[in-house]
C-alpha cells in the first residue's frame, strides 16, 4: 500500500525530483482521495489539516463574502497543489476549495508533514523550496489580476 | 485591389462597411467591402482606419487571409476615434490606409509546435494566424492556443473558440481572471496555462498578443518552460500616427513599431520593454 503511494507521490510533478528517502517519508503522510463534482475539499475557516496534490480533475478556489455570490479567483488542475495555509499558523483555510468535476488527488496529512519537517529540517527545506516559488508565482498572478489588465484603463 | 501604401501612403481610400457585428459590450467587428480584387494581407498586419471628422487609428486585421474579399477589423471602443469606428454600420463610409507592418512568423514556424497566447482583444490580431494554421494544419507540429479574458462574458470570439475546440488536432485552453459559479472553465491569469500545455519547447514558436504586462509574464513563463527567447514573438502596441515610419510617434528605442514591427522577438524586446523612458 505504502509502496504504491510512494510511486504515486513520486510521479506527481510537484514532488518529482525528491530523493527516495523523502518520498518514502512523504508517502507516510499521504492517502488517495476522490471528490465528486460540487463537493468541497475544504471550506473557509476550517482547520488546514490536509492539503491536496491534484492528479485528475479541476478544483475551484472560491471566496465568499456576505451578501455576495461566491467568486472563483483561481482553478487548479493536474500536477498542481491545493492548499498552502497548512504551512503557517493558525493553520486555517482562508478560502473554499470546490471540485468542479470529478477530482482524484493525493491528500497530504498536514500535521503529519509539519511534524516531519520539524523533526528533519532538510525535509522542511525541501518543502519550502517547492512551496515558496509556488507562493511567489501565485502572488504575481494575483497582482496581475488586481491590475485588471483587460480593463479599459489598463 | 485597394491602394497600396507605396502609391499614396498618407491618402486614405474611401471604403464602406458591409456588415457590423457586436462581439462584446464595447467590441464590434466590421466587415469592409474590399472590392472585386480583395485586400491581400499577412496575418499580424494592421490598417489605419479613418473615422471621418474624428480621426485615424491603427487597427489590426482580424479576418481570414485566405478570404481577401472580406476585410475584417475588430474594434474596441476605448476613445473618441475607436468609439466612432465601432459605431459605424453597414453602408457607412470610412477611410482606409494599409496594410502596414510585418506579420507573424508563420513560415519560420513550419515544422514546429506553435503556441498562441492571447489576452483580451489580443486575440483579434492573432485570429488571421489561427485561420492560416488551421488551413495548413499539416505543416505544423502541435498547435496550442491559450486565451485569457477578464470574465466569461468578456471572451472574444467565444463561439468560434468553442467550434475550434471540437477539433482533435489542436489544444485550446481559455482562462478568465474571475468568475462566478456558472463558469466551469479555468480561472487565473493566462500565464498559468503555459505550465499545463503540452509542447516541445526546443521546437516551438510562440506568438503573443495582449496587454503588455501579460505578454511580459507570458514570455518569461515560456522561457522558463524552455522556449528560446528568439522563438517568442510579441505584437507591440504604440501610438501610431503616420504608420510609415515618418512621424516618430511610435518610436520604440531605435525602431518604429509601425514600420519595423509590430511583431518582434522577446530576445529583442525584453531589455527594452521594462524601460520607462521609452
Amino acid at each position: 500500500m505504502i509502496e504504491g503511494m510512494e510511486q504515486i507521490v513520486r510521479e506527481h510533478r510537484f514532488f518529482a525530483d525528491l530523493g527516495d528517502d523523502t518520498i518514502r517519508l512523504l508517502a507516510g503522510c499521504a492517502r488517495n482521495v476522490v471528490f465528486k463534482p460540487g463537493e468541497y475539499l475544504f471550506r473557509t475557516d476550517e482547520p488546514a489539516d490536509e492539503f491536496y496534490l491534484i492528479r485528475h480533475g479541476r478544483v475551484a478556489l472560491d471566496i465568499v463574502a456576505p451578501g455576495r455570490s461566491a467568486i472563483t479567483f483561481q482553478t487548479a488542475g493536474p500536477g498542481e497543489i491545493v492548499g498552502v495555509s497548512w504551512l503557517l499558523p493558525p493553520y486555517k483555510w482562508i478560502h473554499d476549495a470546490r471540485a468542479v468535476d470529478l477530482v482524484r488527488a493525493i491528500g497530504m496529512d498536514a500535521r503529519c508533514l509539519r511534524d516531519k519537517c520539524d523533526a528533519d529540517h532538510d525535509v522542511g527545506y525541501q518543502m519550502m523550496l517547492r512551496f515558496v516559488p509556488m507562493l511567489v508565482s501565485r502572488l504575481q498572478a494575483t497582482r496581475i489580476q488586481l491590475l485588471d489588465i483587460y480593463g479599459k484603463q489598463a | 485591389m485597394l491602394d497600396r501604401p507605396a502609391a499614396a501612403p498618407m491618402v486614405p481610400k474611401v471604403v464602406r462597411v458591409a456588415a457590423a457585428q457586436q462581439e462584446l459590450a464595447d467590441v464590434w467587428t466590421l466587415n469592409i467591402d474590399a472590392g472585386d480584387s480583395g485586400f491581400p494581407f499577412a496575418p499580424g498586419q494592421f490598417n489605419m482606419l479613418y473615422a471621418f471628422g474624428v480621426g485615424e487609428a491603427a487597427i489590426s486585421i482580424s479576418g481570414d487571409p485566405t478570404r481577401p474579399e472580406r476585410l475584417v477589423h475588430t474594434i474596441r471602443s476605448v476613445g473618441k476615434v475607436s468609439d466612432a469606428l465601432a459605431r459605424l454600420r453597414p453602408g457607412d463610409p470610412l477611410g482606409l490606409r494599409g496594410p502596414y507592418g510585418g506579420g507573424w512568423p508563420l513560415d519560420a514556424a513550419v515544422g514546429s509546435d506553435v503556441i498562441i497566447v492571447a489576452g483580451g482583444l489580443g486575440l483579434a490580431p492573432l485570429r488571421p494566424t489561427l485561420y492560416r494554421l488551421m488551413a495548413e494544419r499539416d505543416r505544423y507540429g502541435r498547435i496550442v492556443i491559450l486565451c485569457g479574458a477578464r470574465s466569461p462574458t468578456d471572451i472574444l470570439y467565444r463561439n468560434e473558440l468553442e467550434g475550434w475546440r471540437t477539433r482533435l488536432d489542436i489544444e485550446i485552453e481559455v482562462t478568465v481572471d474571475r468568475a462566478g459559479r456558472g463558469w466551469h472553465g479555468n480561472v487565473g491569469v493566462v500565464t498559468t496555462l503555459i505550465e499545463r500545455a503540452a509542447f516541445d519547447p526546443a521546437h516551438a514558436i510562440a506568438m503573443l498578443c495582449g496587454p503588455e504586462i501579460m505578454m511580459r509574464f507570458a514570455a518569461a513563463g515560456l522561457e522558463k518552460a524552455g522556449v528560446s527567447a528568439s522563438s517568442i514573438y510579441l505584437s507591440m502596441e504604440r501610438n501610431m500616427k503616420c504608420a510609415i515610419g515618418h512621424c516618430g510617434h511610435c518610436q520604440f528605442s531605435s525602431d518604429f513599431v509601425c514600420k519595423d514591427g509590430p511583431v518582434a522577438t522577446w530576445a529583442d524586446l525584453r531589455r527594452l520593454i521594462v524601460m520607462r523612458e521609452i
